[in-house]
């Protein structure tokens, strides 16, 4: 239609501007009638339709289908104003007429309520707080929030958690500069010596150019939008623009943001699919990366992702355009390889013995003489295919007659059943799988499709010799594979066996002596077994059977594989008494449950010229005892609070690492001097260490650098002789933004009778924002 | 064997393994017994075997009950150990010791692994497990009630290999002496802070101890003043009370100004 109205348009403008028209209205009816999203403007809360057909707009969303739905934050606007607390504010300023018509409900950027400015006074504040709707009402660690001077700075304050403060009534930022105007500028805070200074925002004109400050637009403040990113949107201290200089709202945009509705509302997505998948509304998509070569692209993809357009090697950037609330992991190859392995042996444990790894993300599994076993080979797959989706993983199960029959049919089936069965010898039935199904290269599908060829029946039919002219043998033998004229052996994978070495005895025994006798035995043979396997022993497990059925276990752990009888022993025998033979054992037995492989070892660590002694089997001596848990050594960490520059780690651990060689050019080849320890000595310390440092009282002490005359610890008082001081140690700022101007001033002192203690004072003594000039003791 | 050999520590343990294997051949000779000797002469020279013998459990002491009383005693292990050679096992109670204060004293944090117990029992255990291990340089536990026997076998383990065991005897709580029951250990020390002599820049010096060697075998009990160990883990005398024999103490030095 449109082209006949530019070949008419010179002659009859008119009429097609009517055509036009028309086209217009139909196209808005035919939009209203399909989506109820309206087009410009999108979900702008406060617009019209908004206010008036509320419920109706909630029963359209929620009709949408899960992913479809506009995101949270656009729906958690809600189109009515908010009626702010301060009442007497309203009266004081008439909100201007145009923006009281958007009516939209607010909060402000920075939190309202800021708790622990002077001049409040213990006032209705729970009233006040009742008073705000629940969506607004300041949480408790803005309640109980005191000025951070007064609490460690080196450990989070713990809140108060529903103690209900009294405080003073609400007040806006900045609200009491009129009741401080009053009072004069010069007022002195308790911690500053100078008059603080009133907060220089933009109300002032960024630091008094303008010198005159307003009171806030409570109005304003209370038509804010709910949503505000970072740096941008309006903000109350900039008289309700985003910038001075911004620009206003225009259309059919979101607060700024910079999308549009097409952008959000464009996914790719096929209406039937919502009936065909009901669990797509249960499960958000989920995606795995990796890096193939310059870009990220798609390795997996679930069946919510591949429902919304996602394929396997999309590139990541584009589907994370499309699906915006988009989860991403990074893809794990080898993992999933070592759990399709270990997915593989357990079911030629249980299942069929001849298992194979096909693909990536294939089994094998030969049922030949099996399938009976499992009541059929129907039963054999729709069991298989329980069993993992009880472990969540998706499996399609196909069974044929050859390998290359079942490759074929499961990978590109078409039946929407995960079983699929072919008859013995019905290979027409694969004819109308793609060639792609015959597990040819990528070359020879290239060629094929250039010939035309895209179906396995086509190429059934196609004479064989110009084939293996054209291809080479490849093809025919798939093709052979698949009609079974071919063998295509397994490569089955093969369960590792668990060493065991048992003993039965024709009598029962009971008595300590025999046991350990027949356990002395047991583990010479259990080491000759082991050195057979080439592999050392991790966890052992002795099972002694016992003559009414109730089986003893002991458990023994090693920190690093052993081959050695005696030291097994040793062991064992040190927990001899936790068998109880009860009326007798029958059979003594020595599992192996964890065995890593071992090298031979020497005969002994002088022959080996090992310089230093080798710790393992005391720690396995110790671990059996106490657990490794309560073994560790100390690492030293650069910091130079006390408490952090000390870690556990585990004793034994591998070798460090050389530290990487520095570049030619690095700056720090300047340095020729060795790096200082952490715990260089010219900064003592103590050798025990309070864990929480005890404040101790009635300090006489100089402020600001002087160390104390005297003091009380645990009741006891100390007259200080001689100390040493101070040593500053400052808060780490990048760990906690509490400890940034935190401060401790130590002193080493020596009371009287020769004892020393290790003081601390909080803060510097200038400034009152580095402590509170408390006193503690933290080590002897 | 010469005096010279006696008094050296052994470098590595094959080294010592040996020379034990040929004394064991030759005969026991009492002056070759493996020891650690100070480096004062004020210490050694009233020592029966002029050192610390290292195959045998030696009791230290604190002085008092509150907590952290007994630093002076841990800094003392800790610098007997720093001039050994070799793994060590500390096995605690609480985990309140500050290793950089023990790495100020000598102390190479990689020698140590420390173990926790949860009663006197297990940590008497523990120790004894290391001590059996032979492989360990010297093996160190802090406990309040140790019966005599646990101490004997303490002592027989320590005994048979080239580990030394020391022993923290912290004092009960509610006071009474750590050392109120007899123990079958060779040494028995008790470390007291004492008043330092005050630095020539006005501030702290090395801190002073009151070391008494309360039961030795073999020899007599003694008492004197050292210094605390410098970074090497070395006694020293204190300058200024070398040749004074234990004095009350006057007037405390007036207050820092």
């Amino acid at each position: 239609m449109r082209r006949n109205e530019r070949r008419h348009a010179p002659s009859a403008e008119a009429d097609s501007r009517v055509l036009f028209d028309a086209i217009g209205a139909d196209a808005a009816a035919e939009r209203a009638a399909q989506c109820s999203v309206p087009r410009e403007g999108g979900w702008r809360p406060g617009a019209r339709w908004a206010r008036n057909e509320r419920a109706q707009v909630e029963a359209a969303i929620e009709a949408l289908p899960a992913h479809r739905r506009p995101p949270q934050r656009e729906l958690g606007r809600v189109s009515e104003a908010a009626r702010p607390v301060f009442r007497p504010a309203e009266e004081r300023v008439a909100p201007p007429a145009p923006l009281r018509e958007l009516a939209r409900r607010t909060e402000a950027a920075e939190p309202l309520f800021r708790p622990g400015t002077r001049g409040w006074d213990g006032a209705d504040l729970q009233a006040a707080i009742d008073g705000l709707p629940a969506h607004q009402r300041p949480s408790y660690q803005e309640l109980s929030r005191k000025s951070e001077v007064v609490g460690s700075p080196f450990r989070p304050m713990p809140p108060d958690e529903g103690a209900r403060v009294a405080m003073p009534p609400l007040q806006f930022p900045g609200e009491d500069a009129p009741n401080k105007r009053g009072r004069g500028v010069g007022k002195r805070d308790r911690y500053r010596n100078e008059a603080r200074l009133p907060r220089r925002s933009a109300r002032d004109g960024h630091g008094g150019e303008a010198g005159y400050v307003a009171p806030p637009n409570l109005a304003q403040l209370a038509l804010m939008p709910s949503v505000q990113f970072p740096g941008e949107g309006p903000h109350p201290d900039n008289h309700g623009k985003s910038e001075p200089t911004a620009p206003t709202y225009g259309q059919g945009r979101f607060f700024q943001t910079g999308r549009t509705l097409g952008s959000v509302v464009a996914r790719v997505c096929r209406d039937g699919d919502a009936a065909a998948f009901p669990e797509l509304a249960a499960e958000p998509p989920l995606v795995t990366a990796r890096k193939a070569g310059p870009r990220v692209e798609l390795a997996a993809v679930n069946a919510c992702a591949r429902s919304l357009g996602l394929v396997p090697g999309m590139a990541l950037t584009m589907a994370r355009a499309q699906v915006p609330g988009l989860e991403v992991r990074a893809a794990d190859p080898e993992g999933d390889a070592a759990e399709l392995r270990v997915l593989a042996e357990l079911i030629a444990r249980r299942w069929a013995p001849n298992v194979a790894i096909s693909d990536a993300d294939g089994l094998f599994i030969d049922l030949t003489g099996v399938a009976h076993l499992h009541g059929g080979e129907e039963r054999f797959a729709r069991r298989l295919v329980r069993l993992l989706a009880r472990h969540g993983v998706g499996a399609r199960v196909a069974i044929a007659d050859t390998p290359g029959a079942a490759w074929a049919l499961a990978r590109f089936g078409t039946e929407p059943d995960c079983v699929s069965l072919l008859k013995a010898r019905q290979h027409g039935q694969l004819g109308q799988l793609p060639v792609a199904a015959l597990r040819l290269d990528g070359a020879a599908l290239d060629l094929l499709a250039r010939l035309g060829i895209a179906r396995i029946g086509q190429l059934l039919d196609l004479p064989r010799a110009p084939l293996v002219r054209r291809f080479g043998r490849a093809i025919t033998l798939r093709i052979d594979q698949l009609t079974g004229r071919a063998p295509e052996p397994l490569d089955p994978v093969e369960p590792p066996e668990r060493i065991l070495v048992e003993q039965r005895f024709a009598e029962p025994i009971a008595t300590p002596v025999a046991i350990e006798h027949w356990l002395r035995d047991l583990m010479a043979r259990l080491a000759v077994a082991l050195a057979q396997a080439g592999q050392g022993a991790r966890a052992v497990e002795l099972v002694a059977a016992r003559v009414d059925g109730v089986p003893q276990q002991l458990r023994l752990g090693f920190a690093r594989p052993t081959r050695d009888a005696a030291h097994m022993l040793r062991l064992a025998l040190r927990r001899i008494e936790e068998i109880e033979p009860g009326y007798g054992i029958d059979a003594l037995a020595l599992r192996v449950r964890r065995a890593d492989p071992l090298g031979p070892e020497p005969l002994s660590p002088e022959l080996a010229g090992r310089t230093e002694p080798d710790l393992a089997p005391l720690v396995d001596t110790l671990a059996n005892r106490i657990g490794l848990e309560r073994l560790w050594r100390m690492a030293p960490i650069e910091s130079d609070v006390p408490e952090r520059a000390v870690a556990c780690v585990p004793p034994l651990d591998p070798p460090a690492r050389a530290a990487a060689a520095l570049k030619r050019d690095d700056v720090r080849r300047l340095d020729g001097g060795a790096p200082d320890h952490p715990w260089q000595p010219r900064w003592p310390r103590p050798a025990r260490l309070l864990r929480r440092p005890e404040p101790v009282h009635h300090v006489m002490a100089e402020l600001p650098d002087q160390p104390p005359r005297r003091f009380t610890w645990r009741g006891v008082i100390h007259r200080v002789v001689r100390a040493e001081g101070p040593e500053r140690i400052a808060g780490e700022w990048w760990r906690r933004p509490a400890e940034r101007h935190a401060v401790r001033d130590y002193f080493r002192v020596e009371d009287e009778q020769g004892r020393r203690f290790w003081l601390y004072r909080r803060g510097d003594g200038v400034r009152p924002e580095t402590g509170d000039l408390s006193w503690h003791l933290h080590a002897r | 064997m010469t005096e010279l050999e006696s008094r050296s520590v052994p470098d590595t343990p094959t080294i010592a393994d040996l020379r034990r294997t040929v004394q064991a051949i030759a005969g026991e000779n009492v002056q070759a017994m493996p020891t650690l000797p100070f480096g004062l002469d004020a210490i050694d020279g009233r020592l029966a075997g002029n050192g610390l013998r290292l195959d045998a459990l030696h009791e230290v002491a604190g002085e008092g009950a509150s907590w952290g009383d007994d630093s002076a005693a841990v800094l003392f292990m800790a610098g007997i150990v720093a001039r050994l050679s070799g793994p060590v096992l500390w096995v605690v109670r609480t985990r309140d010791l500050f290793a950089p204060g023990l790495f100020q004293a000598g102390l190479d944090p990689r020698r140590v692994i420390y173990a926790e117990a949860r009663d006197d029992e297990e940590l008497l255990a523990l120790m004894e497990d290391g001590l059996r291990h032979r492989s360990l340089c010297a093996v160190l536990g802090e406990a309040r009630r140790v019966s005599t026997a646990s101490t004997r076998r303490l002592q027989l383990s320590a005994q048979g290999g080239p580990a030394v065991a020391l022993l923290l005897k912290q004092t009960p709580r509610g006071g009474g002496d750590p050392f109120a029951l007899p123990s079958a250990a060779t040494t028995r020390w008790r470390v007291a802070s004492a008043p330092s002599a005050p630095a020539p820049w006005g501030g702290l010096g090395p801190a002073c101890w009151r070391l008494s060697c309360v039961r030795q075998r073999g020899g007599d009990p003694f008492e004197l003043f050292v210094e605390a160990p410098d970074e090497t883990g070395r006694l020293a005398l204190p300058a200024r009370l070398v040749d004074r024999p234990v004095a009350p103490e006057r007037a405390p030095a007036r207050a820092v100004g």
